[in-house]
């Protein structure tokens, strides 16, 4: 009972770690139809300068900000140079150009911070609560990452529903010509919407790092689990991008706590060949049809 | 003579040269360049059965490491005991077999996928197939993989290779001519598929999916069947990878072996043979010359060690910017462009 309710727990907190990341992946295929591969290295790099600072000796919540900001530099940086010229070319093109972004970046980061593992703290506790004589395995710190999540979707809800920034975000996304016709400054809203997208990716790379190990590699199997949770939503719906992840979250969980850890990442892939063979639009999708 | 007797006749002339080569190349090099020279051959053959899938269909496979690691884990199987039950030919025909019937499989789930799709499902094979030598420890060796006994070369191929070359072959050199032999064997096999019917109709389905389909092409078979084709060579690679190695281990089939076969195919551009060889060739030499740079630059092996990838994919991004059809296919252009030119000006 113990261990069930605990590996859903975990499942839980882990899945809202995966909502984000499949949020950004998502956000990211509505305005350019790229998924972008090299998410996962671009979330490490800016963990890694949140790393650099609190070894400096600031504070966490410093190098939180700052990874952050880093992420939204980075996504506007990589849409504006690397990605613009491939927008619109065959697909396979922006495939290939986000993969050779991943192993850039990653052989970056190990020149420049090394690859060793290194400890990464967490700004609260990380030892589970005890109810009576039951160690229930929430932590502090898995409720700042479930609520984390919650307020960068809320404010993303707020920022593309409510106002006239995010009605031209969406518009551009939607319907490019139509939206320039309009006036609107469509290649201002796709940088703008790759720096969002690869600042939700930054705060997924921090909540997984926090009170565990971090190295290059640290989110490589996190793309895809992102990217499985929002197939699994479907890659055009926001919301079911956030269902999918904490579905694929629980499942995974179950998956590493009854038949074993090493399996984890051959169920993520038995549940996106399923979702695709089955449901390819996904969970979620408006679209009636889409091709896979 | 018949167009295929022509075309095969054609290829087989190159494939004759190429052993030539291979044999002048090998018997005067040292055992650490054959040993290097081996893992150009593997990664090559890998490469090439990539750039057939990619190149000719339009199916892009990050997938193609975790292909190798079957007929890698298969070959290490076979290869237990000191005096193999079956003869290494026969076992670099079961990896292909076994690979190329797994290769089906993931075939007929790739050939409703396309683009992006595709690429996150054989990136999530890449990553989880590592994990399965992992949770069979017992049979497959977890962490620390399994040892890979290669038999000693038998008593003709040691007087053939002293009557040829006039040198005793080593045990290296031994691995190294099986893997450049396989190389050309699998080579002529895909230019003269590519050139065949078969191969139009991979890319008549690569250019264009409906007019394909309205030409009477089934989607699924000719993309199952490149699929399969790109799956033998990653599995006969698999083989010339673990008797080379002598290891069959999780960590050499890690996603950089997938990602790494990717750009050797964009370095050389895609769906050219050639080309896939001149990636393998850099992918096997560049990193011994970059490492040392960095090293004679002042940073510490490890960190030097992880230039070579920056190099890589530093290169793979500029020429999906600047020359989309990579190395071999923007040096054909320019000398395409040149000849016309130059029979322009001579009407």
């Amino acid at each position: 009972m113990q261990q069930l309710v605990n590996t859903l727990l975990g499942g839980l907190t882990l899945g809202m770690v995966y909502a984000a990341f499949a949020l950004a992946l998502v956000m990211i295929w509505r305005s350019t139809r790229i998924v972008n591969f090299a998410q996962a290295p671009m979330a490490m790099v800016t963990t890694f300068i949140a790393l650099r600072i609190i070894e400096a000796g600031h504070s966490y919540w410093l190098g939180f900000a700052a990874a952050l900001l880093a992420g939204l530099l980075l996504g506007a940086l990589v849409e504006r140079v690397l990605v613009r010229p491939v927008e619109g070319k065959a697909e396979i093109n922006a495939v290939i150009l986000t993969l050779g972004l991943f192993i850039v970046l990653h052989a970056l980061a190990s020149v420049v911070f090394g690859n060793r593992y290194r400890s990464f703290p967490a700004a609260f506790g990380i030892r589970g609560m005890e109810v009576g004589d039951m160690t229930i395995a929430l932590t502090g710190f898995g409720i700042f990452t479930i609520l984390a999540v919650l307020a960068v979707m809320g404010l993303l809800v707020l920022l593309f529903r409510f106002t006239d920034l995010g009605l031209r975000m969406r518009a551009s996304a939607y319907n490019q010509e139509v939206a320039r016709l309009l006036g609107v400054r469509v290649g201002h809203m796709l940088t703008l919407g790759w720096a969002l997208a690869s600042l939700v990716g930054s705060l997924a790379g921090l909540l997984i790092a926090g009170g565990s190990l971090v190295h290059p590699g640290y989110m490589d199997a996190v793309v895809v689990y992102g990217f499985v949770a929002a197939v699994l939503g479907g890659l055009d719906s926001p919301a079911g991008a956030v269902v999918g992840g904490l579905l694929l979250g629980v499942s995974l969980s179950l998956v590493s706590g009854y038949v074993g850890s090493e399996l984890v990442a051959l169920a993520a892939l038995a549940i996106l060949m399923v979702v695709l063979l089955l449901r390819p639009q996904g969970l979620f999708a408006q679209a009636r049809e889409r091709r896979v | 003579m018949t167009r295929l007797g022509r075309l095969l006749r054609s290829h087989l002339v190159v494939a004759a040269l190429g052993v030539v080569m291979i044999v002048l190349v090998l018997s005067s090099v040292n055992d650490f360049r054959a040993v290097q020279l081996t893992q150009m051959a593997y990664l090559g053959i890998a490469a090439g059965g990539l750039t057939i899938l990619t190149g000719l269909n339009g199916q892009i496979s990050l997938g193609h490491g975790a292909l190798m690691a079957i007929g890698a884990y298969t070959t290490a199987l076979l290869l237990q005991d000191d005096e193999p039950a079956l003869p290494l030919l026969v076992i670099l025909v079961v990896a292909t077999a076994v690979t190329l019937a797994v290769g089906a499989l993931i075939g007929i789930a790739a050939a409703r996928l396309h683009g992006p799709y595709l690429a996150g499902a054989t990136l999530a094979l890449a990553v989880a197939v590592p994990g399965i030598a992992l949770y069979f420890g017992d049979a497959l060796g977890g962490e620390q993989g399994l040892r890979v006994r290669v038999p000693d070369a038998p008593g003709w191929v040691l007087d053939a290779a002293y009557f040829v070359t006039g040198q005793d072959l080593t045990p290296s050199k031994y691995v190294a001519y099986l893997g450049w032999f396989t190389l050309v064997v699998a080579y002529v096999a895909l230019a003269n598929l590519s050139r065949s019917r078969v191969g139009r109709r991979w890319r008549a389905v690569r250019d264009d999916d409906v007019a394909a389909e309205v030409a009477g092409i089934g989607l699924g078979r000719a993309r199952v069947s490149a699929f399969v084709v790109s799956a033998a060579a990653a599995g006969a690679a698999g083989f010339v990878m673990a008797t080379s190695v002598r290891l069959a281990a999780p960590s050499g089939f890690s996603l950089t072996l997938s990602l790494t076969l990717l750009t050797a195919v964009v370095l050389g551009g895609l769906g050219s043979l050639t080309g896939a060889l001149v990636g393998a060739a850099l992918l096997t030499f560049l990193p011994g010359v970059v490492t040392d740079a960095g090293v004679g630059a002042g940073l510490d092996d490890i960190r030097a060690a992880e230039l070579a990838p920056l190099v890589y994919g530093v290169v793979m991004v500029a020429v999906i910017l600047l020359a989309p059809s990579g190395l071999v296919g923007s040096l054909r252009s320019v000398w395409l462009r040149h000849r016309t030119t130059v029979k322009g000006e001579t009407p």
